[in-house]
């Protein structure tokens, strides 16, 4: 139905999106245990749960539909410059703060992403994005809730959302950074395309941010951190990928 | 002569007996997760279905399960197989799903048309006291399909199935 070069491209959407949800899941989840108040534990350690549970849905694509390797290998046995999710998800899991913003900032354009799949002419992808759709709309919730209560805090609770607003915003540009072949997926109904969901999201991120009483940086004079999905990362994920795959390492058959 | 309809009524009713582990009186057919069932002409049963949440960590153990209970009825070949094919919502949880997870403790999801509104969650009606005077205090539960509330009426914090 598609041709070679459409499939491939294809390929680079669905691999980029998969490693996204990885390895934020992976982050997301270095909060439990951590969280500031026992909600918060939960809803960071349920959301990563929903994201490679997204990730799985992304592999599954792939090996089922594409050819590639099956799930584990894709996740756990590629090498650091294989992986083409963006340097926003890597970055480690800083202040509460950092991790809050980023989570706004990665979900709203989650949502966007998978809401235009789920019209897809790619009927494998349609179908994993209606359900989760559904599943993102609750992250986008829970961002934006405590988003704007801190927006609206005092004046550190402010300070501190601010600050967390304007390190993670080149960063968060990069999620949109174009790959080779895109235009192929748009023409044919794919894919709506990096720079229409950066569009999209711009509006959201810019209401949200409105109603918590928070600025949005100048986005003109930001250069975006991209690099991601050619397989450039910065210092952080190698060790994150150490740390996810070391029982794996140790007893590649193991069930858990 | 195989008789087919009373074949995959007994199926159903075998289906029946398998409980999500989350909510251990609900059983997956009250919680709309078998979307399709059939008997092929080589007597084989072809089980379908669809995740709740797509990290769900127990779908593999319902789909061994309901396996089981189907071969215990005699059948051969048993084949069950999860996709997306058909999507969850927690609109397919039946009237009498609701009842049991209400009675479970848990505020059963309201249903909705197209989306769930997320300001539902604001005042749902408490499990124990039906009072609407409540708050939402987490859209993240204990697992990835409940949400946590407070009760201002009976005093008590409950937890919901959330709509989806």
């Amino acid at each position: 139905m598609f041709n070679t070069d459409t499939l491939n491209a294809l390929r680079r959407l669905l691999l980029a999106m998969a490693d996204d949800h990885l390895i934020i899941g992976h982050r997301n989840s270095e909060w439990t245990g951590l969280g500031p108040i026992l909600e918060e534990d939960i809803a960071f350690s349920s959301i990563a749960q929903d994201k490679i549970g997204h990730a799985l849905g992304l592999y599954s694509i792939l090996n089922e539909q594409l050819g590639e390797a099956d799930p584990d290998t894709l996740a756990f046995m590629r090498n650091e410059t294989d992986f083409t999710s963006c340097q926003l998800v890597e970055y480690p899991i800083g202040e509460y703060d950092f991790s809050l913003v980023r989570h706004l900032l990665f979900d709203v354009a989650a949502l966007i992403r998978f809401e235009d799949a789920s019209h897809s002419a790619y009927d494998p992808l349609a179908k994993l994005a209606r359900k989760v759709k559904g599943e993102i709309k609750y992250h986008v919730f829970h961002a934006s809730t405590f988003v704007k209560q801190l927006g609206q805090g005092n004046e550190e609770s402010k300070a501190r959302m601010q600050s967390a607003i304007n390190q993670n915003m080149a960063l968060a540009l990069g999620m949109f950074e174009s790959y080779e072949g895109e235009e192929l997926l748009v023409q044919q109904g794919i894919y709506k395309g990096e720079a229409a969901i950066r569009t999209a999201w711009l509006g959201e991120v810019g209401a949200i941010l409105l109603e918590a009483g928070l600025k949005m940086p100048d986005i003109d004079k930001l250069e975006p951190v991209y690099g991601g999905r050619k397989g450039f990362h910065t210092e952080y994920l190698q060790p994150l990928l150490d740390e996810m795959t070391e029982v794996f390492r140790i007893d590649p058959a193991a069930e858990w | 002569m195989v008789n087919t309809t009373t074949d995959t009524q007994a199926i159903w009713n075998a289906i029946a007996t398998v409980m999500d582990p989350e909510i251990p009186v609900l059983s997956v057919v009250d919680l709309g997760i078998i979307t399709d069932v059939q008997i092929t002409e080589m007597g084989a049963v072809q089980v379908r279905m669809t995740p709740t949440f797509s990290g769900c960590p127990a779908i593999k153990l319902m789909e061994k399960q309901v396996h089981d209970a189907v071969a215990s009825l005699g059948f051969a070949e048993v084949q069950v197989e999860t996709n997306f094919d058909v999507t969850w919502s927690s609109n397919r949880i039946s009237e009498k799903g609701r009842e049991i997870i209400k009675n479970f403790g848990l505020a059963p999801p309201p249903k909705y048309k197209d989306q769930p509104d997320m300001k539902l969650l604001e005042h749902t009606a408490c499990p124990y006291c039906n009072s609407s005077n409540t708050t939402l205090k987490t859209p993240f539960g204990p697992t990835l399909c409940r949400s946590m509330h407070y009760c201002y009426d009976c005093l008590q914090a409950f937890e919901q199935f959330k709509p989806i």
